[in-house]
């Protein structure tokens, strides 16, 4: 599937920004090209998984209030389906990390990481979970969660809008919705 | 009423005739076994969209509302997600209760649900004993729950499982109590027989005050059963994380996750068969004008209906009130519903003695 | 006071007493105690606002707020210091101001100073292998020191208290559990924690023995990072500590450096801070309703609380430009005037939230349930929240009158009328209640003020580099979960040499553990919902 096939209700193609590291991202999984049956069930799969990302409530400041506003009445992200917050990282699918990271903080999110089933996706909200944000160069904060998780989607902003997150997350979703799942690992195998 | 059995028995008839007594009952079972897996699943998924949406109503949202029209496939794109997660196996458990324990809840629901009456002539297990039969093995659930907790060696889990055990058996009680209340008015266990006796006026108008307190107790019990808010202590999100299911994931996780809404149908269910009549209509003796338009809607139709309005009654309250605590939810049972219950079982008696029911 | 100045010198007779913002006195170390004594049981000054650590270079202090409980205004000062800076010790007053306990850990996390006689001398907000002292001024800030480190460790179940035997001090280690107790981590990722905090709960059953509460997960270093940042610089900080009183903290350390640079605020910015700073209350007020009410599972209840804060945020977002976090107030005034439409907008709120209020009564302060669980919950006596330093709604449902719009106004709250709200009870119920009766204050004091915003400027002219005059400066100011405070030390620079705030929040975590012991585990969910703590502001 390429990207331009990927729907999105609501908005379309051209509205999205970033199309390109999305495009090359395709390609790069494209590079073997795809089987027929595995790629139609891999369609199937990735319709389903696309549209339940059920979040892990997860939040250190105040990013996590902009999430959940996004939860509450007005921006209602259940509209997507994602609004199965699990308290218990093992059922979630996506870790929201809404906050600032601290030294003492990393590795019980890193822990928590761990513990959440495969497939797993982060979303870097907020200047601090991005970079550190306003606190980068304090002596105790971590600047950025990608320097131990591997970050999916960045939200930027502090904090981010809720519409922002939203779009974050239908980004998420288109991502998820090209992947490779079936047989991934024995390709992977193969190229290597 | 249009009466299933005739195709059911057309079945059976042209199985028999057709092949030897053994290969004819085997295509049976391996028939309805499907038919009730499907319907469990289609169920359970269907249940879930709804709750969402209702909730989302409650709360001034919108709900679901992406996948396929109005949402309603969004309970299938969560249960393709849950088939293709990854089972995290985990250290210092022990494996085999680990993974027996959601097993045991879904088969104890799938049991139950197999003895319930659809309609007019479809109902799986017909006993004599069918309430009775009823009763026990949807309480053989919180097995499955207390082996969760118990397995996981997580202690969010172990006060989870410890709650719903203590939960479970109090409240088994007053369910138990409030269904033999009316086991005394219809003087029947079977469950085509109570439906049968329900023909002209509903056990809930026939037994008057009895029954109605007897009904109130059992939806008050059987939500407690469902382990559903405001008696959702097992899982008290805010509290234990996610209580005894705090440590399975994927499909495991997807069992618990099922079975909850399924029960919450069952109890549903046995409430419709036994107070509303299951899929018995509505008939007032004398008008039988009205009685034949009301006999016109599918029996189906008449027991969806009734149990879809319990649940709504379930979901109004799960929406709307707070968690109890756990001494507060034992001393509803101990020191309010049973001593009710058995004074309300007494009046019963006497009512069915004297003859002073409708 | 001159009266106070005799009784002390008569006490302690090397003592030097200043006539500053506040009168200041400072001791020897081995006099603070007889001191602190006087002060504490013969004059009444039973509350402990603030406690800072300073580093002033060629000695470690520590600088004392104290108040008293029957007039929040009055106030004194002590400082100490100890030339020491090896092995620098100090006596505790953790045993006359529990308030004392968790600031004088901080102190120890900051300087490195040990307080003698201390219960349970461990780090509160870093780790136990953080090595060196980061607020001294020595202290090089570079990573290679203290990397960062993805392991997770044991957490040790002893705790350390030095007491002085002889000469010498001696180290004594402690349980901090008993052998059979069942301990259960509540954090630092639960829903119910209000953010990262950790509770580490022994149980009997379902019912609490014993809460050791650790912090530190969201520290991050705001106090040092302000030492390297200019006063309009360190202004975005504020927002971000109570991210829900954001204004009314921005307000706070804004005054504090007015008052010191001696800039006047146009009468226009007076106004228009206080009915921000009051939306921002009810926006407070309302997170808190609603999270309490998610605590307790009522997830309906939440969703109708965040559904009325949206209306507030759309008018901060109109003038200040931000939803959650507005940075709209600047040194002198505010950053932008109001919008147009603002008035109009307020106005048109104020009945919604009457409406609001009244839904949310029935929905749920009426609901059996609710009520079971919260009356008679959590009981907070009046010497309890005292000698915690609680201050805020919390407090005021004990009984105490600490709200400082009435005891010291500030900005326009001397030109309005508004009521007190007290309760005596001092339970969860009543913590609730206080909040959804002060949002119909807020609601009041907004309706005095939304048709009399004087004309004129919204900001006065400042210096482009604005330098407070060397010296001590404090501000004190209502926050929506107790009181807020800025120190400020100043050395006659652009930035401060040493910035300090008072956090309300960790008053009330500390207070935790009194509070909850016998009660289950789900009167701890409670108590913390009703108690309203917001986690970044602890640790800050
Ligand atoms: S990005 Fe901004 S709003 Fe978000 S957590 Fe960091 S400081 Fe707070």
């Amino acid at each position: 599937m390429e990207v331009k096939d990927i729907k999105i209700k609501g908005i379309s193609y051209d509205e999205f920004k970033d199309n390109d590291s999305l495009e090359k991202y395709v390609e790069e999984l494209r590079a073997n090209g795809v089987g027929i049956i595995t790629g139609v069930l891999d369609d199937i799969i990735n319709w389903g998984r696309s549209n339940s990302l059920w979040p892990l409530t997860f939040a250190t400041s105040c990013c996590g209030i902009e999430f959940m506003a996004v939860g509450a009445a007005r921006y209602d992200f259940a509209r997507f389906g994602f609004e199965v917050t699990r308290n218990s990282p093992r059922q979630a699918d996506v870790i929201i990390v809404a906050g600032t990271i601290v030294d003492k903080m990393a590795p019980v999110l890193k822990r928590l990481y761990d513990q959440m089933a495969e497939p797993k996706y982060v979303i870097a909200m907020g200047s601090c979970a991005i970079s550190g944000g306003p606190f980068c160069n304090s002596y105790c904060v971590v600047n950025g969660v990608d320097e131990f998780l591997p970050v999916d989607v960045y939200v930027p902003g502090c904090p981010p809008k809720p519409e922002a997150l939203l779009y974050g997350m239908m980004q998420l979703q288109r991502k998820v919705k090209m992947e490779r799942f079936m047989f991934k690992d024995k390709e992977v195998k193969e190229n290597e | 009423m249009f009466d299933f059995s005739i195709w059911t028995n057309w079945i059976d008839q042209f199985l028999r005739t057709n092949l030897p007594e053994f290969w004819a009952l085997a295509i049976e079972f391996v028939v309805v076994g499907v038919i009730i897996l499907a319907l469990y699943c289609i169920i359970a998924l269907a249940l879930i969209y709804f709750e969402r949406k209702i909730c989302a109503f409650f709360q001034c949202r919108l709900g679901p509302n992406r996948v396929g029209p109005y949402g309603i496939f969004q309970s299938v794109a969560d249960m393709l997600k849950m088939l293709i997660k990854e089972i995290i196996p985990i250290n210092h458990t022990d494996k085999f209760l680990f993974y027996l324990a959601p097993f045991f809840v879904l088969i104890a629901s799938i049991l139950a649900f197999g003895a319930i009456p659809w309609g007019n002539g479809l109902q799986i297990l017909d006993f004599n004993i069918g309430i009775f039969y009823i009763l026990s093995v949807s309480s053989l659930g919180v097995i499955g729950i207390l082996l969760a907790g118990w397995a996981s060696n997580n202690k969010y889990s172990m006060i989870g499982a410890m709650r719903s055990g203590a939960q479970l058996i109090s409240y088994e009680l007053s369910a138990g109590l409030a269904l033999m209340t009316i086991v005394v008015l219809s003087g029947s266990m079977q469950l085509s027989t109570m439906i049968e006796g329900q023909k002209d006026c509903w056990y809930l108008f026939q037994g008057h005050i009895p029954a109605v307190i007897a009904f109130i107790i059992y939806l008050i019990a059987g939500h407690a059963e469902t382990n559903r808010g405001p008696f959702d202590l097992p899982e008290a999100e805010s509290e234990l994380a996610a209580g005894y299911h705090t440590e399975y994931s994927g499909l495991q996780f997807g069992f618990f996750y099922l079975a909850e809404y399924l029960n919450m149908f069952i109890i549903a269910s046995i409430a419709a068969t036994v107070f509303l009549g299951g899929w018995m209509p509505f008939h007032v003796t004398g008008l039988d004008g009205f009685n034949a338009v009301m006999d016109y809607i599918p029996s189906v139709i008449w027991f969806f209906g009734k149990v879809v309005f319990l649940m709504m009654l379930s979901l109004w309250v799960r929406w709307t009130f707070p968690r109890l605590r756990i001494d507060h939810l034992l001393d509803l049972e101990w020191k309010y519903l049973l001593p009710i219950n058995m004074v309300n079982l007494l009046v019963m008696v006497i009512v069915v003695i004297y003859g002073w029911y409708f | 006071m001159e009266n106070i100045k005799e009784l002390i010198l008569a006490k302690v007779s090397d003592a030097v007493i200043e006539d500053k913002q506040y009168l200041t006195v400072t001791v020897k170390p081995e006099d603070l105690r007889t001191l602190a004594k006087m002060l504490r049981y013969d004059e009444g000054f039973d509350y402990l606002i603030q406690l800072t650590g300073v580093d002033y270079g060629d000695s470690l202090g520590v600088v004392y707020l104290l108040a008293k409980s029957e007039d929040m205004a009055v106030c004194i000062v002590i400082k100490t210091a100890t030339a020491d800076k090896e092995n620098p010790t100090l006596p505790t007053v953790s045993d006359m101001w529990k308030a004392a306990n968790w600031n004088e850990r901080e102190v120890y996390d900051y300087f490195g100073v040990i307080f003698i006689n201390h219960p349970d001398m461990r780090h509160l907000f870093l780790t136990e292998r953080w090595k060196g002292y980061p607020l001294r001024k020595d202290y090089d800030a570079g990573r290679d020191v203290n990397p960062l480190d993805l392991k997770s460790y044991d957490m040790s179940d002893t705790t350390v208290s030095y007491v002085s035997e002889g000469d010498g001090i001696k180290k004594i280690e402690k349980n901090l559990f008993e052998e059979e107790d069942y301990v259960v981590n509540i954090g630092p990722q639960h829903p119910a924690t209000h953010g990262v905090l950790h509770f580490r709960t022994a149980l009997d059953g379902e019912i609490i023995k014993k809460i050791d509460a650790n912090c530190g997960y969201i520290h991050r270093g705001v106090e040092k990072l302000c030492e390297g940042l200019t006063y309009p610089q360190s202004l975005h900080f504020t927002d971000r500590l109570d991210y829900l009183c954001a204004h009314i903290y921005r307000h706070g350390l804004c005054m504090c450096v007015e008052k010191a640079a001696g800039i006047e605020v146009p009468e226009r910015a007076e106004v228009i801070r206080t009915i921000m700073d009051e939306l921002q209350r009810i926006d407070s007020h309302l997170i808190a309703w609603s999270c309490m009410c998610q605590d307790m599972s009522a997830l309906t209840a939440f969703i109708y609380g965040m559904r009325d804060r949206e209306k507030i945020l759309d008018i901060f977002e109109e003038t200040g430009g931000g939803r959650l976090i507005q940075n709209y107030n600047v040194i002198g005034g505010v950053m932008a005037d109001i919008h147009p439409n603002f008035v109009q907008r307020v106005k048109d709120f104020i009945p919604v939230m009457r409406k609001g209020l009244k839904e949310y009564h029935q929905l749920y302060t009426g609901n059996v349930i609710a009520r079971e669980r919260m009356i008679g919950v959590g009981v907070m006596s009046k010497e309890t929240a005292i000698a915690y330093g609680v201050t805020g709604p919390s407090a005021r449902a004990s009984g105490i009158h600490c709200d400082l719009r009435k005891m010291a106004p500030y900005a326009a709250y001397d030109k309005v009328e508004f009521k007190e709200i007290i309760r005596m009870e001092g339970d969860s119920m009543a913590r609730y209640m206080n909040r959804l009766d002060e949002i119909e204050e807020s609601l009041h004091i907004i309706e005095q003020l939304i048709d009399n915003i004087p004309e004129g400027d919204f900001c006065a002219k400042t210096k482009a580099i604005i330098k407070l005059p060397e010296g001590e400066y404090f501000q004190r100011v209502e926050g929506g979960r107790g009181e807020w405070g800025v120190y400020i030390l100043s050395k006659g620079d652009k930035t401060p040499y040493r910035m300090k705030f008072r956090s309300p929040c960790m008053t009330l975590v500390n207070a935790m553990d009194t509070i909850s012991r016998g009660g289950k585990i789900a009167d701890l969910i409670t108590i913390g919902g009703s108690m309203d703590y917001i986690i970044p502001d602890i640790d800050r």
